[in-house]
C-alpha cells in the first residue's frame, strides 16, 4: 500500500499502523500508552494525526494504513491538539518532579518538554492520590498515574495475571486491584513488569536505599553485597553506556568505592543450584526411571520468585514439580551468612547481605517466612539495577573512569554457565552442561557448549537430548531422550502449563523465567527494554560466558570447596537445610 | 443463548427484595447454575452479573470471585466492570429503592432540594443504604415524566411534583408495610 506521511511517500504492508508506518521512514510521532508488540490502547491520545479528507484527528498508534492515505504528523492542528492532550494530562498529574524517582527519565516530562509545554490551561481539581505501600516490592502511587493502561496490559496480555484492572469510571479512574484492594491481598506477584513500563512515577519499587547506605555507615556491620549475572549486562545503561555494554569490573569498582566489605557474585550461588537441582534432577529420574518409584516430573526450576508466586496462585498442582533449591539470591545469603561467617570468624547477627538484583520481585523473595534458615533473614536488602546507578550517581562516582577490579573470594567466583542464568534458556543450559558430564562423564555434546534450540526469544522453546554411554551409576538412562523446554513471560509460562495438563506435552525438564527475556529483562532493569535492548544484553551475558575459561558449574573450584568444607555433598543434610524450600499454596482470586 | 438467557432472568427480577433470606455462600452456590447456563457464551460476564444482580440484590464478594474463576476473567476486571456501571452493586441494597430524578426538567423545579430533604430525612447518602436496610437511595436521569417534574421513584411507583417538606409524607408508608407485598 502507498501512503504519504509529512511528503514522503512509502510502501508499507496491508495492516501496519500509521504509526508504524511513520516510524519505518524516521518519522516519530510522540506516544505515551504505545508498547511494542502489543494490542494499541489508543488510550493517551498523544499520536493523534491529520489524515487528508477525516473529519477529525485519529490515534495513529491504533489506525491501519489505507492506500493512498495523505498523514501529516507536524501540522498546527496536530501540534496545538497533542499540547491540549498533555496539558489536560498534566493538570491531573500529581507532578513533585523534582522528588520523584522518575525526575531524570520520566517519558511525560520529556514529551512535556518536547511539546514546548509552558503553561496548563486547565489547573483544578486533581483526583484522589494514594499509596499503595502493602508489598515488599512495589509502591503505587495513583496520584502520578495518568491512566495510560500499560502496566495492565503487561500484567494480563504478557504476563496473564491480571492483577491491575482500571476500576470505577470517567474521572474517578484508578487502575489499580479489584475494589481499591492492596497488591498484597490479590494475585500480583511483584515482577514489575508494571514498574518497567510505567511512563511516570506511578508504580516504582520499594526502595532499599537508605537501609543499605544507613548499613554501610555502621562499622560495627560486615556488609556484603551479591550482583545478579544480569546487573554486569545492564547497569551501564544507567551511565548512558549502550545496552549490552559489559560493565563487570567497573560495577566491582563501584561497589567498592561505596564501602562494601565483600564484592562477591550471585554467580556464585548459581553454580551452587546448578549442583543441587541438577542432582535433584538426576534423584528424580532415578526414582522414576530406574527405582520405579513416584517423583514429580517434569521438574521446574526454582530461581525466579515472580514465577513461584504465580505458580503458588495459578498452579498449585505443579508445586511438587517445582525444585526445591531456593534461588540462587537466598542460597547466597544462607552461606553468606553460616559458611562464610564461619570461615572469616565474624558473627553472622553483624553480617548484613545486600542484593543488586535486576528484579523487584527479588525483594519479595527475601522476605518470605522460609528465607532465614541462617537464624537471621538470609537477605536483608535488594537494591534494583536502577537503585544501585542511583547510590553510585549519590556517591559522586564517576561511573565512566572507574578502573575494572575483580569480585572477591570464595563466593565471588563463577562459571560462565553462571552468567547466563541471566537470559532464557541459561539456566538449562547450564544445567546441562553439568548434568550431562555429571552421567556420562563427557562434556555436552554441542558446539561451543551452547544448546542452539533454546537460546533466543522465542516465547516457549524445546531441546531433546539422547543420552547415549551414560557411566556405569546411571546405566538406566542409556538411550533416554531428555525433553526439556523453556517458556520465558508467564503468559508463555501458562500456554506451556496448559499443554501439559492436557497430555499434550512431555517433558524431564523445564525452565521457567518470570520476565520476557530472562531475567535481562526483568523489573528492576533500566528503562526502557525493547527487544532490542534484551537482545543486546542476551549477547553481552554470552559474550561474558565465553570470555572464562572456566564455563561448568561443577568445575568451579570454590564450588568444589565449599562441599569439601562445609555442605559435603549435593542433597546433603546442610544441603537440605540451608539451600532448599518449601512452597505455599495461594488464592486464585 | 445468551439472549434466552437474559429473557428467563427478567422472570425472576421480582424475586430480588426477598433476596436477603441468602446467605453469601449461598449465593456462590447458586451462581454456578447461573454461569452453567452460559457455558462457552462468549462475552458472558455482563449477562452473568446483571442475572446476580437481579438474583441477589447486589453482587457479594464470593459471588465475583467465582465468576472470576469459573469464567477465567480476572477478579480486578470483574470488579472493573462492576464498578463502571452504576446499575450495579457490591453492598446490599434496601428493601425499598428511592431513585430521585436529577434530569434538566426535575433538576429546575427543585429535584435536588428534594434529594437533599430525603437524604436529611434517611441520614444517608446517594448509594447509601439505611442500617435497618429498608431504604437506598439512588439518583435518577430522566423518568420520561418531565411534565410531573420534580419526580421521585421508589420501587416502580413514580411520585410527581413532590414537594421538599413532603417526603416524610412519601416514605413512612414504605417503613411499616411489608416490601416485598408493595411490588406486587
Amino acid at each position: 500500500m502507498k501512503i504519504t506521511i509529512d511528503n514522503i511517500t512509502t510502501e508499507v504492508e496491508e495492516g501496519t499502523t500509521v504509526l508504524e508506518a511513520a516510524r519505518a521512514v524516521n518519522i516519530d510521532i510522540p506516544t505515551l500508552c504505545y508498547l511494542e508488540g502489543m494490542e494499541p490502547l489508543g488510550a493517551c491520545r498523544m499520536c493523534v494525526v491529520e489524515v487528508k479528507g477525516a473529519k477529525s484527528l485519529v490515534a495513529s498508534c491504533s489506525t491501519p494504513v489505507r492506500d493512498g492515505m495523505e498523514v501529516s504528523t507536524n501540522s498546527a492542528r496536530v501540534r496545538d491538539a497533542r499540547r491540549t492532550v498533555m496539558e489536560l494530562l498534566l493538570s491531573e498529574h500529581e507532578g513533585d518532579c523534582q522528588l520523584c524517582e522518575r525526575g531524570a527519565d520520566c517519558e511525560l516530562q520529556e514529551l512535556a518538554n518536547r511539546m514546548g509545554v509552558k503553561e496548563i490551561a486547565f489547573a483544578g481539581e486533581k483526583p484522589a492520590q494514594f499509596f499503595d505501600e502493602s508489598t515488599p516490592a512495589l509502591i503505587r502511587d495513583t496520584g502520578k498515574c495518568i491512566k495510560c493502561r500499560r502496566c495492565m496490559e503487561v500484567c494480563k496480555a504478557v504476563q496473564n495475571v491480571g492483577a491491575l484492572a482500571a476500576q470505577n469510571r470517567g474521572y474517578a479512574t484508578v487502575i489499580g486491584p479489584a475494589f481499591a484492594q492492596d497488591l498484597d491481598t490479590v494475585v500480583c506477584v511483584q515482577c514489575g513488569q508494571c514498574a518497567a513500563v510505567c511512563p511516570v512515577g506511578a508504580i516504582t519499587e520499594r526502595t532499599h536505599i537508605p537501609q543499605v547506605w544507613q548499613a554501610l555507615d555502621n562499622p560495627e556491620k560486615h556488609v556484603v553485597v551479591q550482583t545478579a549475572p544480569a546487573i554486569r549486562a545492564a547497569l551501564g545503561e544507567c551511565f548512558d553506556y549502550p545496552p549490552g555494554t559489559l560493565v563487570t569490573g567497573k560495577m566491582v569498582s563501584a561497589l567498592r568505592r561505596l564501602g562494601f566489605d565483600g564484592v562477591f557474585d550471585t554467580n556464585f550461588a548459581a553454580d551452587l543450584t546448578i549442583m543441587e537441582e541438577g542432582t535433584e534432577l538426576l534423584t528424580r529420574l532415578k526414582a522414576v526411571l530406574s527405582d520405579k518409584q513416584e517423583a514429580a516430573l517434569p521438574q521446574f526450576t526454582s530461581c525466579s520468585p515472580g514465577w513461584i508466586k504465580y505458580a503458588e496462585h495459578f498452579y498449585p498442582e505443579f508445586l511438587s514439580n517445582i525444585s526445591s533449591c531456593k534461588s540462587p539470591q537466598q542460597m547466597f545469603g544462607a552461606m553468606a551468612k553460616t559458611y562464610y561467617a564461619e570461615q572469616k570468624g565474624i558473627d553472622p547477627k553483624d553480617i548484613v547481605v545486600v542484593s543488586v538484583m535486576p528484579c523487584t520481585a527479588k525483594k519479595y523473595e527475601a522476605q518470605r517466612e522460609e528465607m532465614n534458615d541462617s537464624g537471621y533473614q538470609d537477605v536483608d536488602y535488594v537494591l534494583t539495577t536502577r537503585e544501585l546507578g542511583r547510590m553510585i550517581k549519590e556517591a559522586s562516582i564517576d561511573f565512566h573512569k572507574l578502573e575494572d577490579d575483580k569480585m572477591d573470594s570464595p563466593l565471588g567466583l563463577s562459571s560462565g554457565a553462571a552468567d547466563i542464568f541471566a537470559n532464557t534458556g541459561g539456566v538449562m543450559e547450564a544445567a546441562l552442561r553439568t548434568a550431562y558430564e555429571i552421567v556420562t562423564g563427557r562434556q555436552l555434546p554441542v558446539d561451543n557448549l551452547h544448546v542452539t534450540p533454546i537460546m533466543g526469544l522465542e516465547g516457549v522453546k524445546e531441546a531433546a537430548l539422547t543420552i547415549e554411554k551414560p557411566l556405569k551409576e546411571w546405566a538406566f538412562l542409556d538411550g533416554v531422550e531428555l525433553k526439556t523446554a523453556v517458556a520465558h513471560g508467564l503468559g508463555n509460562t501458562s500456554k506451556l502449563l496448559d499443554r501439559i495438563k492436557a497430555g499434550e506435552a512431555e517433558y524431564h525438564f523445564i525452565e521457567i523465567m518470570t520476565c520476557p527475556g530472562g531475567c535481562i529483562g526483568g523489573g528492576g532493569q533500566p528503562r526502557f527494554t525493547t527487544d532490542e535492548v534484551r537482545k543486546q544484553r542476551i549477547q553481552a551475558i554470552y559474550a561474558e560466558d565465553e570470555g572464562k575459561k572456566l564455563r561448568k558449574s561443577h568445575e568451579n573450584p570454590a564450588i568444589q570447596e565449599i562441599y569439601e568444607k562445609y555442605l559435603s555433598k549435593p542433597l546433603g543434610e546442610r544441603s537440605h537445610h540451608y539451600l532448599h524450600t518449601k512452597y505455599i499454596e495461594r488464592s486464585r482470586v | 443463548m445468551a439472549v434466552d438467557a437474559q429473557l428467563d432472568q427478567k422472570e425472576t427480577d421480582q424475586g430480588a427484595c426477598c433476596s436477603d433470606q441468602l446467605s453469601e455462600e449461598e449465593m456462590a452456590l447458586r451462581i454456578d447454575e447461573v454461569i452453567d447456563t452460559f457455558s462457552g457464551v462468549k462475552g458472558a460476564l455482563i449477562p452473568v452479573l446483571q442475572t446476580a444482580q437481579n438474583l441477589f440484590g447486589y453482587l457479594a464478594e464470593p459471588v465475583l470471585k467465582k465468576v472470576s474463576l469459573r469464567l477465567n476473567i480476572p477478579y480486578s476486571e470483574v470488579a472493573g466492570v462492576v464498578s463502571f456501571y452504576s446499575y450495579f452493586s457490591t453492598i446490599p441494597r434496601g428493601k425499598n429503592i428511592v431513585r430521585v430524578c436529577l434530569g434538566t426538567a426535575c433538576y429546575v423545579r427543585g429535584g435536588k432540594e428534594v434529594l437533599q430533604s430525603i437524604q436529611d430525612y434517611l441520614g444517608i447518602d446517594v448509594g447509601g443504604t439505611t442500617d435497618d436496610r429498608i431504604f437506598s437511595l439512588e439518583i435518577g436521569r430522566c423518568f420520561g415524566a418531565c411534565g410531573l417534574a420534580p419526580v421521585v421513584m421508589i420501587n416502580d411507583h413514580v411520585y410527581q411534583r413532590v414537594k421538599p417538606s413532603k417526603v416524610k409524607d412519601l416514605l413512612v408508608p414504605y417503613r411499616v408495610s411489608e416490601p416485598c407485598g408493595e411490588e406486587e
